[in-house]
């Protein structure tokens, strides 16, 4: 019986659970014994020119050996162009959390002491703390460039002709609230040049070869006098995707100071200083008939950016995606990013998408809401088809594989759909104070959707041994396993001679690495397909070996033993005696698979929820989710990241927000203010199986990393939106808070 | 000044500023990485260890006032006999992904369980509420208490 | 994040403990738990030069019967508290609120003297204290003073204790069988209280409604004059002040006030 599909505990998690992984803090190699400690000192104003900065007393602090400031540095900004991201800002700081000095101490307790003495004189400046202040416009983050508005996609001209033949029009403001990624491990970094003239650095990565690539342009390096390392690596969610600028300055200080430095961001630092996610401000029109049809939808999207541009896509997936899983005959968007006063934002599980089936599914629930029509009806109405797969959006989405009504069945079958509603009908009769709401969202996202491809490398060794190299770069995901699991299924090689190897530019150059739920989809087909090579490189030598055409030797999957076919008892050869004959005495195959296009995992989650009218608190009492992303290689991975989706799809309907007051001062910036999201918040979780298989990468299968995320956070939003809708409650903004609740309320108790 | 801990069974005696911190202790003088450190707040338990059998968070715990005391961390948990089997659970149950929060975890759950050795998953949520994940959305997690504690796990 | 430098002293008896505050004065902070201390120090919020470690000070930790009151050490632990026979049936509602306070690794390291001592109005026991009544029993130079508990929560992070003071006993008048009930209404569950209610009898104690722990004043006269609770429930905002935060305005803290203590008083009198 093969292993791939069985569920297989991790070869990650011995080293894990018995003496921790290996994070960058945690490293000791040779290379950074005697190394400095860094850290930043960061604005503590949103928005301020400034006029001074005074390091001497810093200077002279115990163990300080150096102390950087803008006028140090000399390399080059990336981006062209007024709007650009200085590595330390040196004459306008736009956020709290903006680097604008470096220590370098001997001792890490000397950090914060000498921190503190660098003198930073701030003149302030109005802050930009909200998306309607960026587009007001009377504060410019960057006078130069005119506008607070750094980019501009589609027109806002529309034709509005095609709601006229609408009985019913909608439009409402949907909120997708910033967020923190706050992966458990914040960044981290050590640099170390050797004599040579090469720099290493260990980072917490989620991609080694572009942080490498990154890091020698803006050092003015050739790329092969850089090697990036990233070792185990405590999440990352998006935002440990390339280099953050910090890395950039920490390769430039050590070179200057000539030693190796070390570099871990405190929590408080890293929930101003890495990049949020979401921050849209979205305005959805959604107009149809009462026969539950919807003729036309718009989504226009305004990305707040924070104070520098650093993923202006963003909203480009969110316009792609914007009619999610319906075959809307007209679909209008475009997209606006502006700047603020603000942590800068950048992709966060889902980057995009979510944002996209956050706006359509509450579209959906308030069109059905309001013609009076189940949720679930209004939606199996509306569904792209399964016999119209392959199938274009009006947004150039080219979604390959769906069964979308299947899933949205499956789910409301095994949430036992009909026995809620009639709950709540009970409930609500009988005026229970705890309102029973439940939520659907019907999904569609896009992975792989680079479609830049991924390298893989399978090397079979003399030993009978085997080391994949793969491009993906695991950060929690398992993907060792999965891909052991692999090749250990195409090669008849036991598991336990497998090993996988990632993360290292000088092992692995060329790569794109993990992020966007691509990792299986491309560095699986990668490996697999290297591991295809290798089987036909194999059958060659095997042929010479037992003296038979090529076509008449086989590989017995079960023993992992070339022999000839139809002649038991005839000689075999293992791998090992297989690779000892090949000409460099290595069995190998460095692939790059590149024809990999973007896949369209799709679901339905349903969720349950019961709030309390009386204090505004909801507590998620079910959610039961279909996540298909086609076939299944490792189960137990596979629904660790629905698992993982769905805490964090989850928190953002309920509790996550990234704050600031008017100021532009976060007021969520340590993890006693934000409210990441804890065990007892939620439920256990109802998994739903199906697997539709796509035809666009060589396993058939799609990303399985962001989807549950995606479902989650609408299905929660729209239950509690129907948990009140008795009450006269039609929306209410994420997260929703008992604060938030009972102001709902009470405005509809006015209203009415 | 001098601080003498018996970390898993052996004594580490160092000389360090007033003002360290268990976890630097156990991280810098021990030599012992697996306890992380997640936050500045008390909040996310990463760095949980025992002291004197009972978890606590080694962030917000001196390394002067575990002078003389007893200190679990990750790697004391396994004995020769081989893997604890809070250890064993989770791995079996996939109770941790990318492992940062995965000693601190696990260490909460010793504690736990020596307190309430057979808890409902409800007990199991309100325990851990002081130790955070950001990707297992808990749920596997519990899975593992459980089985840890020889309870049946429901799938 | 580490706390500034400072010395670190470690006393082994009460004595010892009021000579190393006699002699460091106001540059000293007593750390026992430290779950109050230490984060406002890695913060660098508080920066004592001196630091006076009573943990050790086992005299101090237990809790006893005295004729009607419960004598409660103040190095007992929440994790002590929580669990103690005694307080489970003389004082249930401060054994059970001691069991919400932060998570189980703060409760194996926080004591309720600390707790008292730092004063802050979003804590649990301070409230729960209030409402409990009983007498708080400080050591210094010129020995053992007893405090009302009415008069120990002067303001915010403020009590009548002095630098060389050390807060070594909390008395509290036997609560058995008197009806009890604890709200406390947070975010999620390891959060402070938005608001809470601790009830014991016809005391209402608040947390979070103003800078100190308050008493429902307005709401036990009603009681005391015979009104049903569900209406006296309805005056337990009066005279509170409560904080403005991005997540609880003060009229939402009103208004959970309220709700609470109707809650917190059915569930006592049904106790």
């Amino acid at each position: 019986m093969s292993i791939v599909g069985t569920r297989v505990v991790r070869v990650e998690d011995e080293k894990l659970i018995t003496r921790g992984g290996t994070y960058v803090d945690d490293l000791r190699e040779d290379a950074l014994t005697g190394a400095v400690h860094a850290v930043f000192v960061r604005s503590p104003i949103a928005h301020a020119r400034i006029s001074g900065i005074d390091v001497e007393q810093a200077r002279n602090a115990p163990g300080v050996v150096a102390v950087f400031t803008a006028a140090d540095i000399d390399l080059e900004p990336a981006a062209a162009g007024p709007v650009r991201e200085p590595y330390l800002a040196g004459d306008v700081v736009r956020y709290v959390g903006e680097a604008v000095a470096l220590v370098l101490t001997e001792q890490r307790y000397q950090l914060a002491d000498a921190a503190e003495l660098v003198d930073v004189d701030y003149d302030p400046l109005d802050a930009v703390a909200s998306v309607d202040a960026a587009l007001a416009g009377d504060t410019l983050l960057f006078p130069e460039h005119g506008s607070n508005v750094v980019r501009v996609h589609g027109d806002r001209d529309f034709d509005d002709s095609v709601f006229d033949e609408c009985e019913v029009v909608l439009t409402e403001r949907i909120l997708n609230q910033r967020v923190a990624p706050a992966p458990l491990e914040g960044r981290g970094a050590s640099v170390a040049w050797g004599e040579d003239g090469r720099v290493t650095l260990w980072l917490s990565s989620q991609n080694a070869q572009q942080a490498r690539t990154e890091i020698a342009e803006a050092l003015g390096l050739e790329e092969d006098r850089v090697r990036v390392i990233a070792p185990d690596v405590g999440g990352g969610f998006g935002a440990k995707i390339g280099a953050a600028p910090e890395a950039v300055v920490l390769g430039w200080a050590a070179r200057r100071a000539g030693r190796a430095v070390r570099w871990t961001e405190s929590r408080s630092e890293n929930l101003t200083g890495m990049t949020h996610g979401r921050a849209q401000q979205n305005i959805v029109t959604i107009g149809g008939k009462r026969d539950g049809t919807v003729l036309a939808y718009r989504l226009e999207v305004v990305q707040d950016a924070g104070a520098y541009p650093r993923a202006l896509l963003l909203p480009t997936l969110t316009e792609l995606m914007a009619p999610g899983v319906y075959r809307f005959p007209v679909v209008q968007t475009v997209s606006r990013a502006v700047v603020t006063t603000t942590t800068p934002i950048g992709a966060y599980r889902g980057a995009g998408r979510p944002e996209a089936t956050a706006a359509v599914e509450r579209a959906m629930d308030l069109f059905a809401a309001e013609i009076g029509m189940d949720p679930a009806e209004v939606r199996r109405a509306n569904f792209i088809r399964p016999e119209e797969f392959p199938y274009t959006t009006p947004t150039g989405g080219a979604y390959d594989t769906g069964e979308y009504p299947a899933a949205l069945d499956r789910v409301l079958a095994a949430a036992g759909y009909a026995e809620l509603r009639e709950e709540q009908r009970m409930r609500r009769a009988a005026g229970d104070p705890v309102a029973l709401g439940l939520g659907i969202a019907t999904y569609v996202e896009i992975t792989g959707g680079d479609a830049g491809g991924e390298s893989g490398r399978v090397d079979v060794h003399p030993d009978g041994s085997i080391t994949v190299y793969t491009g993906s770069s695991p950060h929690g995901q398992g993907l060792a396993t999965t891909f052991t699991m692999l090749v250990s299924d195409r090669l008849g090689v036991p598991p336990e001679k497998i090993t996988v190897r990632h993360g290292d530019t000088d092992e692995i150059p060329r790569a794109i690495g993990t992020f966007g739920s691509r990792s299986l989809q491309l560095g699986g087909s990668a490996v697999r397909q290297a591991a295809d090579e290798v089987l036909a490189q194999a059958r060659e030598l095997a042929a010479d070996l037992l003296e038979a055409a090529p076509g008449d030797v086989e590989l017995d999957a079960g023993s992992g033993v070339w022999q000839v076919r139809g002649a038991p008892g005839s000689a075999t050869f293992g791998w090992g005696r297989i690779a000892s004959e090949s000409a460099e005495g290595v069995l190998s195959a460095d692939v790059w698979f590149g024809e990999g296009r973007p896949t369209f995992p799709f679901g339905a989650h349903l969720a349950v929820v019961e709030v309390d009218t009386e204090t505004g608190k909801v507590v998620v009492r079910r959610i039961v989710a279909l996540d298909d992303a086609g076939p299944v290689l490792n189960p137990l991975a596979f629904d660790g990241q629905r698992h993982g989706g769905l805490g964090q799809g989850i928190a953002q309907a309920l509790l996550e927000v990234m704050q600031y007051d008017q100021d532009g001062n976060p007021t969520t910036a340590t993890l006693a203010d934000y409210s990441f999201v804890t065990a007892p918040e939620l439920p256990d979780f109802e998994l739903v199986g199906m697997a539709t298989p796509t035809t666009r990468n060589l396993l058939g299968v799609k990303g399985i990393g962001e989807a549950a995320t995606i479902g989650s956070t609408p299905a929660v939003h729209n239950a509690v939106v129907d948990a009140l809708a008795h009450r006269g409650v039609r929306h209410l903004d994420m997260p929703a808070t008992p604060l938030r609740v009972w102001t709902a309320l009470n405005e509809a108790r006015k209203a009415d | 000044m001098r601080v003498s801990i018996e970390v898993n069974g052996a004594t580490v005696a160092e000389e360090v500023p007033d003002r360290t911190l268990l976890v630097h202790y156990l991280r810098d003088n021990a030599g012992l990485t697996g306890t992380n450190i997640g936050c500045d707040t008390t909040s996310c338990g990463a760095c949980t260890v025992l002291l004197d059998g009972e978890s606590v968070k080694s962030c917000t715990v001196l390394a002067a006032q575990a002078d003389g005391h007893e200190v679990t961390t990750v790697e004391g948990l396994a004995t020769d006999e081989g893997l604890h089997p809070v250890q064993r659970a989770f791995r079996a149950q996939h109770g941790l992904q990318c492992g940062f929060c995965t000693p601190g975890m696990m260490l909460a759950t010793v504690s736990l369980l020596q307190e309430n050795p057979k808890p409902s998953r409800g007990e199991v949520r309100a325990a851990l509420e002081g130790n955070l994940c950001r990707c297992t959305g808990y749920h596997n997690i519990v899975n593992a208490v459980i089985d840890a504690s020889g309870q049946e796990v429901a799938q | 994040m580490i706390p500034a430098k400072f010395a670190y002293r470690r006393a082994a008896t009460v004595d010892e403990a009021l000579a190393l505050l006699a002699e460091h004065g106001d540059d000293a902070k007593l750390i026992a738990g430290g779950h109050s201390l230490l984060p406002l120090m890695k913060l660098r919020f508080a920066a004592p030069e001196v630091v006076v470690d009573i943990a050790p000070l086992t005299e101090l930790k237990f809790v006893r019967l005295d004729g009607d009151e419960v004598v409660i050490g103040a190095l007992s632990r929440y994790h002590d508290l929580q669990r103690d026979p005694v307080l489970a049936q003389h004082a249930p509602l401060l054994a059970h609120a001691a069991g919400t306070v932060g998570d189980p690794q703060v409760r194996h390291r926080g004591t309720i003297g600390g707790s008292l001592a730092h004063a802050d109005a979003a804590a649990d026991l301070p409230a729960v204290v209030l409402a409990t009544g009983g007498t708080l029993v400080a050591r210094g130079p010129s020995g053992e003073r007893r405090i009302p508990a009415r008069e120990f929560f002067l303001g915010p992070f403020t009590t009548p204790l002095e630098p060389d003071e050390l807060l070594t006993e909390i008395r509290l008048p036997s609560r058995a069988g008197l009806g009890w009930a604890f709200e406390k209404f947070t975010r999620r569950a390891i959060d402070w209280a938005i608001v809470g209610v601790a009830v014991t009898g016809h005391a209402v104690g608040l947390i979070n409604m103003g800078g100190t722990p308050l008493r429902a004043t307005a709401t036990e006269r009603a009681l005391a004059a015979g009104t049903p609770a569900a209406e006296a429930a309805l005056l337990a905002a009066e005279d509170t002040a409560p904080p403005d935060e991005p997540h609880a305005t003060p009229d939402y803290r009103r208004h959970l006030a309220r709700v609470l203590t109707a809650r917190a008083l059915a569930r006592a009198e049904a106790s």
